[in-house]
C-alpha cells in the first residue's frame, strides 16, 4: 500500500468532541486498525493517531483523536491536553490545521456550546453530526443544512457504528483543498456572562432549526429507575462484579491451558533440537519458561478488559461511580475512583492510567497510591501455588476452604486500600473538598468493532511489555542464577553458588524475622520485575528444570514439605501488600512526573508488607506451636 | 412557586433554572474551572428545565439531575449554586 508514501502531503486533521459523543467510534470507523497509540510527552494521556486514504486514492488523511472535552477551560488532564494541543501550546505537537468536531445529534443541547467555542478559535472545521441514525429512529430529524446555515460551518451527518457511516464526511473532506499552515491563535478564557450568552445562542440555533429532543424511551427510564436505585442499584452492581470475576476465572481456564501447553511444547522442541549448553539453557529455562509464565495471563486480562469495555461502552460505568460516590466518599475518595480501581483488579498499570479522568490532583494521587492494593491477576499464580500446597481442599460451611482463603486475600487488599485512603486524606493529602459533576450518558448497545479494537489495544500493550521489560529481566535473572558455575565438588544445587545465591542468602537475614528462607528471599528479587515471576524463580531455585505447568505441579509438594504453615501464610500476607512490580512504579513515575510518589508508594507498601508478614508469621507460629 | 436552590430539591422535584451563582469552588486543579462555570457549560443555565430523578440513601446525596436531554450526577454541595423556580416539589 502507498499509505506511507502518500503521507508526504497528507491532510492532517484532529477529531474533537465532548465525552460520549461517539468521537472514538468515528475515529475507529475512519482509520480502522491503522492506528498508532502512544502517549503525549510527559503524561500518560493516550495519543491516538491513524491514517486513511480517500476514495479517489489521491490524498491520504492523518487523523489525531483528541481526548474528550466539554470545554476549553479544563477540569481534567484530558481536557487540558486537548486545549493546549488546539492552541499549539503542547510541546512536541503542532497545532492542528483542520478540526472535525463530533456532535451527538441526539443531544445537541450539550454539544453545540463546544462547537461555538471552537468556531471562535478560527481553525477551519467541519461539524460531524454523529448518531444521526439514532436521532432519526427516535422520530426526529436534525436538519443538517439548516444547522450549517445557522452555524456558518460545514455540517455533515455521520453514523460511526455503521459501515459507510463516514461517507458524507469523507466526501466533504475530499472536496476541500489542503489547509494552510496554522496561524498563532489568540484565545482568552471566557467569563460566566459569556458562557450564558453562548448558551442563549445555542438555544436560538436549536429553535431556528426546529430541533426538539424526543422524550426518553420508556424502557430506558425504567432501567435507570432500577440501576440507579440506592439499594437495588448496589445489588445489581455487586452481582455484575461477581459475574465478571467468575468469568475471569472460569472462561480463562481453557485458553490458559492452551498457552501453557504451547509454551511447554516449544520448550521441549528447543530442548530436543539444540545441543546441551549455555545457549539451550538460556532459551529454555530463561526465555521460554520466563515469558511463558507471564504470557499465560493474557486470557484473564483480555476477559476482564472485555467486561470493562462492555460496561464502559454501554454507559453503565458512570452510574456505578454515582452509586459508589457516598461509600467511597466516606474514606475520602471520589466515586470516579471506582473505574481505575476496578481496572486494577486486572493490572494496576491500566488502572493508574485510567485515573486521568479524575479532575483533582489530590484525588488522583490518592487513587494512584492505593491502586496496587487491588489484587491484580499477577498475584494469582503465587496465591494459587501457596494455597494449593498448604490449605486443605475441604468444605468450610457452604464454601470451599481454599476459595475462602482466596476471598480473604482479595478482601484484605480492598480493606487496607480503604484504610490507606482514609489515612492519606487525614494526613499527607489534607482534607479538602472535591466536587462531583459527572455525566450519566444514555445507554448504548456496545459496538462489536469498537470492542475488538479496544481489546486489541490492550493485548498489544501487554504483549509489548512482555516482549521488552519482562524479557530483558528474564535474561538478566538467568545470568545471575547460572554464573558463576558451581565448583566441581559442589553438593548443593548449582544456583546456590551463583550470584543470585549470594544475594538470596544476604537477603535472608532481612527476611528471617518474617519466616522466609533463602530460597524465598532469592525468588523475591526477580519477582520485583513482576509478581508472577516469583513462581518461576522459586522453581529455578528449587532446581527443577521442568516446564511451568509441570513446575507448579512438582513445586507444590516440594514447598509443602519444606515450608512451615506460618511461612506460607506470611508469604501470602507479603504478597497482599508488597509492590513487587517495577512496571507499576515506572508508570506512577511517568504519571506523576516525579520520583516522589513512586518512592513513597514503594516505601509504604514494603513497610506494610513487612509488618503484615511479621504479625502473620508470629501469630501463626504461636498458634501452631 | 418559590425559587429554591437545586440542593434543596428532593427526588421527583422539577423546575426551571433562574440563575447560577458564582460559587468559586474549583473543580479541577485550575482555579479558573469553577463548579459554576462547569454547571453553565453543561447546560444548567437560566430557562432550562431540571428534574431530580434519583438520590442516594442515606443522606439523599449525591443526586442525579436531568437537564435538557442529559443526566448528571452531582452532590448537593455543587447543586447549591443553581437557583430553581420550582414547579413540582416531588415526593422526597
Amino acid at each position: 500500500m502507498s499509505v506511507h508514501a502518500a503521507t508526504v502531503d497528507a491532510f492532517q486533521l484532529a477529531l474533537i468532541g465532548v465525552p460520549n459523543s461517539g468521537k472514538t467510534a468515528l475515529f475507529n470507523r475512519l482509520t480502522g486498525s491503522r492506528q498508532k497509540v502512544a502517549n503525549y510527552a510527559g503524561v500518560t494521556v493516550e495519543r491516538k493517531e491513524g491514517v486513511f486514504v480517500g476514495p479517489s486514492r489521491e490524498r491520504s488523511y492523518r487523523v489525531l483523536d483528541l481526548p474528550g472535552a466539554y470545554s476549553l477551560t479544563p477540569t481534567t488532564l484530558d481536557e487540558a491536553i486537548t486545549r493546549d494541543l488546539l492552541l499549539g501550546r503542547l510541546s512536541g505537537e503542532t497545532a492542528p490545521r483542520f478540526i472535525v468536531c463530533v456532535a451527538d445529534a441526539t443531544n445537541l443541547r450539550l454539544n453545540l456550546r463546544l462547537v461555538l467555542e471552537l468556531k471562535d478559535l478560527g481553525i477551519p472545521m467541519i461539524v460531524a453530526l454523529n448518531m444521526s441514525d439514532l436521532a432519526r429512529s427516535r422520530g426526529f430529524d436534525v436538519d443538517a443544512a439548516a444547522l450549517e446555515r445557522e452555524l456558518g460551518v460545514p455540517v455533515v451527518e455521520t453514523v460511526a457504528v455503521a459501515r459507510d457511516g463516514d461517507r458524507q464526511l469523507i466526501e466533504r473532506l475530499e472536496s476541500l483543498s489542503l489547509p494552510a499552515a496554522s496561524r498563532p491563535i489568540e484565545w482568552r478564557e471566557t467569563d460566566l456572562a459569556q458562557i450564558e450568552r453562548t448558551q442563549r445562542e445555542v438555544r436560538r440555533i436549536l429553535r431556528a432549526i426546529g430541533y426538539a429532543e424526543p422524550a426518553r424511551h420508556r424502557a430506558l427510564r425504567q432501567i435507570d429507575t432500577l440501576v440507579m436505585h440506592p439499594v437495588a442499584g448496589l445489588a445489581i452492581l455487586a452481582t455484575l462484579l461477581f459475574l465478571v470475576f467468575q468469568a475471569v476465572f472460569s472462561w480463562a481456564a481453557v485458553p490458559m491451558d492452551m498457552i501453557d501447553g504451547s509454551i511447554a511444547a516449544l520448550g521441549q522442541f528447543i530442548q530436543q533440537t539444540l545441543p546441551d549448553g549455555a545457549l539451550r539453557s538460556l532459551l529454555v529455562d530463561g526465555i521460554v519458561a520466563g515469558i511463558g509464565s507471564v504470557l499465560v495471563f493474557l486470557p484473564q486480562i483480555l476477559i476482564l478488559f472485555f467486561f470493562i469495555l462492555l460496561l464502559e461502552e454501554s454507559g453503565y460505568l458512570p452510574r456505578a461511580a454515582y452509586l459508589l460516590d457516598r461509600l467511597m466518599g466516606s474514606v475520602g475518595l471520589s466515586g470516579r475512583a471506582f473505574i481505575p480501581l476496578l481496572s486494577s483488579f486486572a493490572c494496576a498499570i491500566p488502572g493508574i492510567m485510567a485515573t486521568r479522568t479524575i479532575p483533582n490532583l489530590r484525588d488522583r494521587l490518592a487513587t494512584i497510591m492505593i491502586a496496587p492494593l487491588m489484587t491484580c491477576s499477577a498475584r494469582l499464580p503465587v496465591y494459587a501455588l501457596v494455597i494449593a500446597a498448604f490449605i486443605p481442599h475441604r468444605a468450610a460451611g457452604p464454601f470451599n476452604l481454599q476459595g475462602v482463603v482466596l476471598f480473604v486475600l482479595y478482601a484484605a487488599g480492598i480493606v487496607s486500600a480503604m484504610a490507606v485512603a482514609y489515612l492519606l486524606k487525614r494526613t499527607v493529602m489534607h482534607a479538602s473538598y472535591h466536587p462531583l459533576l459527572l455525566e450519566l450518558p444514555e445507554y448504548h448497545w456496545p459496538n462489536p468493532r469498537n470492542l475488538l479494537i479496544g481489546l486489541w489495544e490492550r493485548a498489544r500493550i501487554f504483549l509489548t511489555r512482555v516482549g521488552t521489560i519482562i524479557l530483558s529481566l528474564m535474561i538478566v535473572l538467568w545470568f545471575l542464577s547460572t554464573f558463576p558455575a558451581p565448583p566441581p565438588d559442589a553438593t548443593g544445587p548449582a544456583i546456590q553458588y551463583s550470584i543470585a545465591g549470594y544475594i538470596g542468602r544476604g537477603l535472608e537475614h532481612l527476611f528471617a524475622p518474617i519466616g522466609f528462607n533463602w530460597q524465598i528471599s532469592l525468588a523475591l528479587v526477580p519477582g520485583l520485575a513482576a509478581r508472577e515471576v516469583a513462581v518461576g524463580a522459586l522453581g529455578t531455585v528449587y532446581s527443577l528444570s521442568a516446564t511451568d505447568d509441570a513446575l507448579a505441579g512438582a513445586l507444590t509438594p516440594m514447598i509443602a514439605s519444606t515450608w512451615s504453615l506460618a511461612t506460607a501464610l506470611s508469604l501470602l500476607a507479603w504478597y497482599v501488600f508488597a509492590p513487587q512490580c517495577l512496571s507499576t512504579l515506572a508508570v506512577v513515575k511517568r504519571e506523576t512526573n516525579s520520583w516522589r510518589y513512586p518512592l513513597l508508594m514503594a516505601g509504604y507498601l514494603f513497610a506494610l508488607a513487612y509488618v503484615a508478614s511479621f504479625i502473620t508469621y508470629r501469630v501463626a507460629v504461636a498458634l501452631t506451636a | 412557586m418559590p425559587a429554591l436552590s437545586l440542593a434543596a430539591m428532593r427526588k421527583g422535584a422539577r423546575g426551571v433554572v433562574t440563575s447560577v451563582a458564582d460559587d468559586r469552588q474549583s473543580v479541577g486543579d485550575s482555579a479558573r474551572s469553577t463548579v459554576s462555570r462547569r454547571l453553565l457549560e453543561l447546560g444548567f443555565c437560566p430557562g432550562e428545565h431540571v428534574e431530580v430523578i434519583e438520590e442516594i440513601w442515606p443522606g439523599a446525596d449525591p443526586i442525579a439531575v436531568r437537564v435538557g436531554n442529559s443526566v448528571f450526577a452531582l452532590r448537593r454541595r455543587e447543586a447549591a449554586a443553581v437557583m430553581v423556580e420550582v414547579e413540582d416539589r416531588g415526593t422526597g
